[in-house]
């Protein structure tokens, strides 16, 4: 899997827009092609006037100074015209069809790209979140989703379409003269060199200005969120100054880009204009000169063929107008294009695991059967790979890390000899200094992240052979910084099993404690939660959490700095529910609190990494280590 | 709305007229073009001589190139008013939030004051753009290439009498369907970007909860819900391109047919050929207008929104202001409440604080403690006026706060506040906050007050490394010395810690209160704190309870006092006082 396009280059450029192709014709293997044939043909009726006006005009020369003629030309020209007419209808049957295909396919297409990208989101491993920034996530979905719109629903239309009339009009052009269309050509080349050069700089400026909004947003974001600094310190001024000097940086390419791109259309359109006088006099001179015409079809030189030259001509220099207008959106599709596909393309996380969590049954004589039932009881089915059949083994617990070793990156290693054993029912706390470790061990046990070297094992399996789904939901996760999701407070709890009962939603809140001020909120459960809650407080909303955790009933719960946010005086209120919460389950505890592990089985300092004592509270006391220090305060913990 | 707006174009002003002059220049010559084409074409069918043929040709191609250089020069200018109206617009924004007290800040979330600077600000600028490119010049073409057709074309342009009402009509009608559309559809693009922003930043939940499916489930019935939407949307829209298809076939059929037979039973004395091809580009030219006012009115509706939210901003009253001749020197670092009461917005029920009475003498140490939510924050907010009283009064050196200037009081109170924040810049740049001119020497003096020199000794760099944006490469401890350090380069009268120590261990916070204590005594400091032993040794302690002022004395007379400190000191010492 090493195809990941890294950032876009004009080499990249084709497999990209091919991908994009190919991807839109799979999606709609029958919309898409029909929608261009509609395309098609309505290009090539857009050029039928020109044969017809050429006809006309012969009839009008013929019949002009023929008394009465109009009642002799009527008869050449009236069925034409009708012909015209029809083909016109027909045409317009075409324009409708593909205007509302074309909105069908750009919105399907979409709408299956962005569930394609977000449901590869899904399983992409934690460290591809820990390495990108939020705001590129985001922009994915917003900004390179809307160059993709604009490719699909425009500039793909559009070259079909000029693509055609181009090419139609050169032939009725040969067909006519070839003076005239060596006239035209050289007219044309140097639209396309003048609109290369233009447009490769407007485009060269879109880019750059892309560029300098992501940086004027940085900036903004972070004087944004920092204002209450900025007014304490009297800064306004200052970053004032910095904004204007970023501000103006954004301007300059902002301008650029727009002036290129602007200047373009009127620029096109008036070597469009000078070209349609050449081809004019030119014509006037090879009728006056009577020059000898050279065609495919053979007629001689008359006001006839050059009348439709015009025409043509401006057709030409409209339709290459347009493609010189989608220039721009095709290098800026291109690059979005590229950035969606390196995120549909990040491999996501490996999961060989082939052991599951199943209901069962236990028998008088211990032996453990597989339910179909919602039984309370869990156990792990395990299918031996060397054939010897499928055993099962009761959930209960039991963690343990062997001489672990893991770096987020190669070299910089995280973790040294970790040994950590935790029986069913025990505490199990953590604590050293930010970086020393603590949360990173909790990130392996439910394999956010794979060790380097060294063995976990659940319940005695190593959870490597664990399906991930099952090991998750037999971890209770409560972390520091709550999440909560857009929802009344009840779907937040109910998030941790999502078929539980009211009840045992309500149960579980009461349990972390958090029942009380949930009463208390305007709509009770059914208080309808917004912005990450942010009409709760910090405190409120980890209670929430834990709750979130207690509904799922995990035999192992990971609690990593849970109560950070709640007063001492709460949190002894809480205590209660979380001493319940956490009776008979396996817990793992990080807390910079130390009041909050004092009572755990066993503690553990990790400092760089490494264990360094452990013990329980009062051996550690005694033992007059590290964890004596940090007790006493005369140690930094964080 | 409008006006309010334009009046952030000012230095652009002679690029935006400019633009309208070139534009109406290039519309009058594109007008001019084909009248004189066509009796050129008209001549050379009826063979001319050589030299008619090639002046009217060389008249031609002049034209052809002013209207370039109109059209060329007009883009540029038209760029230059847009982007620098953008600019304008930015910048009055961001000064405008410059000004806002916190009870304005809080009203936007800081989210949503970034899109309107970036999302909406460049679409009023496309919506500009797009105006004074076309709104003068879409009319103009309509009435000259009108009138034109009428001159040159008489009975022929009757034509467009049938086919511009058609168009106009079926373009109101669409846009006025579409747009409500489009803008439900809009908001419901917000709603599942909110959405998916939220599953990102929750992914360890949903992980941990093994949840992939479900997120899926519910990503997928929203993005269906808004294709559907969408699709519709797109739908009414897409019937513009048939319809304008239609009345430029109309056009030709109509102007082939009649036209021919006016050329030959008039025999070329009405119309002639040229006249005939004329009238089809006059055809194309006054439909394109046409369709070019209904981009302009659809993209005016849709920049609607935009414009208002930008409005919002621009039209916020800042809750704090100066008096007229202010107080600019503050005496001392005395600080009195008198019958402070307090809430953070108007329609408040509740008050954040009440009945407040409290006389801090200039030089005193004063401890404040209370749970979360008893308004130990609000408290102190209030001295260097980030909020204003409802009731009583604030004072410092015995001048009501709200009679200094705004930048005398700040400067001498320094308050290091809860949700510190750090700046993307070096070590130096952040700490200069405190004092733009701080020599280097002060700077260090600070550090080694704040306990901080001796970690950033350990930086690679130094005083000049770099931070990251939000502090996110140091250490929380760090960073909250940092921020201390920060705050005492100002050299304050008043100095304001507000649960600024939590991560520092507590010897470090002692060495800190003690390097207070020695180095700047006149200083007021006034320390919010969970911990005990950070104000145990206060001249005076507050304990804070529900907004109200539950007890205050020093520490050995609330032992006695003050059931919640009695009870808030036990839990914390409760088995730890073997080191004290």
């Amino acid at each position: 899997m090493s195809n990941r396009p890294g950032r876009p280059s004009p080499a990249a450029a084709k497999p990209v827009l091919g991908r994009v192709l190919k991807q839109l014709i799979r999606f709609y293997p029958r919309l898409v092609p029909v929608s261009a044939l509609c395309i098609l043909f309505s290009a090539v009726v857009a050029t039928l006037p020109t044969v017809v006006t050429q006809q006309i005009v012969a009839s009008i020369e013929k019949w002009f100074n023929v008394d009465n003629g109009w009642s002799s030309a009527s008869g050449e020209i009236i069925p034409r015209v009708i012909l015209l007419a029809g083909l016109y209808l027909l045409s317009l049957a075409a324009v409708t069809a593909y205007n509302q295909l074309n909105a069908i396919i750009t919105q399907g297409f979409l709408n299956k790209f962005r569930k394609t990208m977000f449901s590869g989101m899904q399983y992409l491993p934690i460290k591809y979140f820990d390495t990108h920034k939020f705001g590129d996530i985001m922009s994915h979905y917003t900004n390179d989703m809307d160059t993709l719109r604009q490719l699909v629903s425009q500039t793909f239309p559009q070259f079909i379409s000029s693509g055609t009339i181009v090419i139609s009009v050169t032939v009725l052009m040969l067909y006519y003269s070839f003076w005239m269309a060596l006239i035209v050509a050289a007219g044309v080349i140097l639209m396309l060199l003048v609109s290369r050069k233009i447009g490769g700089g407007s485009a060269r400026y879109f880019m750059a200005q892309q560029k300098n909004v992501g940086k004027t947003e940085g900036f903004v974001q972070e004087m944004m969120s920092g204002q209450r600094v900025v007014k304490v310190f009297n800064h306004e001024e200052k970053s004032m100054e910095d904004f204007d000097r970023i501000n103006g940086e954004l301007f300059e390419v902002s301008y650029k880009a727009h002036a290129y791109a602007n200047s373009l259309g009127p620029i096109i359109m008036n070597i469009g204009n000078v070209l349609y006088v050449v081809c004019a006099v030119a014509g006037g001179l090879f009728l006056l000169g009577g020059v000898p015409n050279v065609s495919l079809s053979g007629l001689p030189f008359s006001i006839a063929i050059v009348v439709p030259f015009l025409n043509m001509c401006r057709q030409f220099t409209g339709n290459i107008n347009q493609l010189s207008q989608q220039i721009n959106s095709i290098v800026m599709a291109m690059a979005g294009a590229s950035r969606i596909f390196a995120l549909i393309d990040e491999k996501p996380e490996t999961d060989d695991g082939y052991v599951t969590l199943v209901n069962a049954v236990v028998d008088e004589d211990g032996n453990i059967t597989e339910s179909e039932n919602h039984t309370g009881v869990w156990a792990w089915k395990h299918p031996h790979t060397d054939g010897s059949g499928t055993t099962y083994k009761l959930l209960e617990g039991d963690v343990q890390m062997v001489d672990v070793d893991f770096a987020y990156e190669e070299g910089k290693d995280v973790l040294h000899d970790v040994s950590v054993y935790a029986r069913p029912g025990q505490k199990v706390a953590f604590v050293g200094a930010t970086g020393a470790g603590k949360t990173t061990i909790t990130n392996l046990i439910n394999r956010f992240y794979d060790i380097a070297d060294g063995k976990i094992r659940y319940d005695g399996i190593n959870v490597n052979k664990i399906r991930k789904d099952d090991l998750r939901r037999s971890l209770g996760l409560v972390l520091q910084d709550t999440n909560l999701f857009t929802g009344t407070v009840m779907d937040n709890i109910r998030y941790g099993k999502l078929d539980a009962t009211d009840e045992e939603c309500i149960a579980a809140a009461k349990l972390a404690g958090a029942d009380d001020f949930i009463t208390r909120l305007p709509q009770g459960y059914g208080t309808p939660l917004t912005g990450n809650g942010a009409n709760l407080s910090q405190g409120q909303r980890q209670l929430l959490a834990i709750a979130r955790a207690a509904v799922a009933d995990p035999p192992v719960m990971i609690l990593d700095e849970a109560t950070s946010s709640i007063d001492t005086r709460t949190e002894a209120i809480v205590q209660r529910g979380m001493d319940e919460l956490m009776k008979g389950r396996t817990v793992f505890v990080i807390a910079h609190r130390l009041s909050t592990v004092m009572n755990s089985d066993v503690i553990m300092v990790l400092d760089h990494g490494r264990i360094i004592e452990r013990g329980s509270h009062e051996k550690l006391i005694a033992d007059k280590g590290v964890y004596y220090r940090l007790y006493t305060g005369a140690f930094e913990l964080e | 709305m409008f006006r309010k707006l334009l009046g952030s174009v000012r230095e652009y002003k002679k690029a935006t007229w400019l633009t309208l002059i070139l534009i109406v220049a290039e519309a009058v010559i594109e007008t001019v073009i084909p009248f004189i084409t066509a009796n050129l074409v008209n001549n050379i069918k009826a063979g001319a001589e050589m030299a008619v043929v090639i002046r009217t040709g060389l008249l031609l191609i002049l034209l052809a190139l002013l209207s370039l250089a109109c059209g060329g020069i007009a883009g540029f200018s038209c760029a230059k008013a847009s982007a620098g109206f953008a600019k304008n617009l930015r910048h009055d924004i961001f000064r405008k939030v410059q000004s806002f007290s916190f009870r304005n800040i809080d009203k936007f979330s800081s989210s949503s004051l970034v899109t309107r600077m970036t999302t909406d600000v460049s679409n009023v600028q496309m919506a500009f753009m797009m105006v004074i490119r076309t709104a003068i010049r879409s009319p103009l073409m309509l009435i000259f290439a009108v009138t034109m057709a009428f001159i040159m074309g008489g009975k022929l342009a009757l034509t467009f009498v049938i086919v511009i009402p058609i168009l106009a009509v079926g373009l109101f009608l669409v846009s006025r369907k579409a747009m409500p559309a489009f803008r439900r559809v809009f908001r419901r693009y917000d709603r599942l970007n909110e959405s998916i922003e939220e599953n990102v930043q929750a992914m360890r939940v949903v992980k941990g909860f093994a949840r992939e499916d479900y997120e899926k489930a519910k990503f997928s019935e929203a993005s269906d819900s808004i294709a559907v939407d969408f699709t519709k949307a797109e739908r009414i829209v897409a019937l513009n391109m048939p319809i304008m298809q239609f009345c430029v076939y109309f056009n030709t059929v109509f102007v082939l047919l009649i036209g021919s037979r006016m050329v030959i039973t008039s025999q070329g004395s009405v119309i002639d050929v040229g006249q005939l091809s004329a009238m089809l580009t006059y055809g194309m030219q006054i439909l394109m207008s046409l369709m070019m006012l209904s981009f302009i009115y659809v993209m005016l509706t849709m920049s609607a929104e935009s414009m208002k939210r930008i409005c919002e901003v621009l039209d916020e009253v800042p809750t704090i202001t100066e008096k007229e001749n202010p107080v600019t020197a503050v005496a001392d670092g005395s600080v009195s409440f008198r019958g402070v009461s307090f809430k953070y917005s108007e329609q408040a029920e509740k008050y954040a604080l009440s009945d407040i009475d409290l006389e801090i003498p200039s030089g005193a140490v004063v401890g404040i403690i209370g749970g979360t939510g008893s308004s130990k924050s609000s408290l102190v907010q209030l001295i260097p006026r980030l909020y204003d009283v409802s009731k009583g009064s604030v004072s410092v050196a015995g001048v009501d706060v709200r009679d200094y200037s705004l930048k005398a009081l700040r400067n001498a109170v320094a308050m290091v506040l809860q949700k510190n924040q750090l700046f993307a810049g070096t070590v130096k740049d952040n700490l200069r906050w405190g004092n733009e001119n701080a020599t280097d020497g002060e700077i260090e003096e600070a550090c080694r007050l704040a306990q901080a020199d001796e970690f950033i000794q350990t930086f690679p760099d130094k005083y000049d490394s770099w931070i990251e944006q939000g502090g996110s490469n140091v250490s929380g401890g760090q960073k909250q010395r940092l921020c201390i350090a920060r705050a005492l380069i100002k050299k304050p009268k008043i100095l304001i810690l507000d649960d600024s120590t939590s991560a520092v261990d507590t010897r470090t916070d002692a060495l800190i209160r003690a390097g207070f204590r020695s180095y700047i005594p006149e200083t007021t400091k006034l320390i919010i704190a969970q911990r005990i032993s950070s104000v145990q040794d206060a001249d005076m302690i507050v304990v804070m309870d529900n907004g109200r002022i539950s007890a205050a004395g020093t520490h050995e007379q609330l032992l006695k006092s003050s059931d919640i400190y009695r009870e808030v000191y036990e839990q914390q010492t409760n088995g730890g006082d073997s080191n004290e």
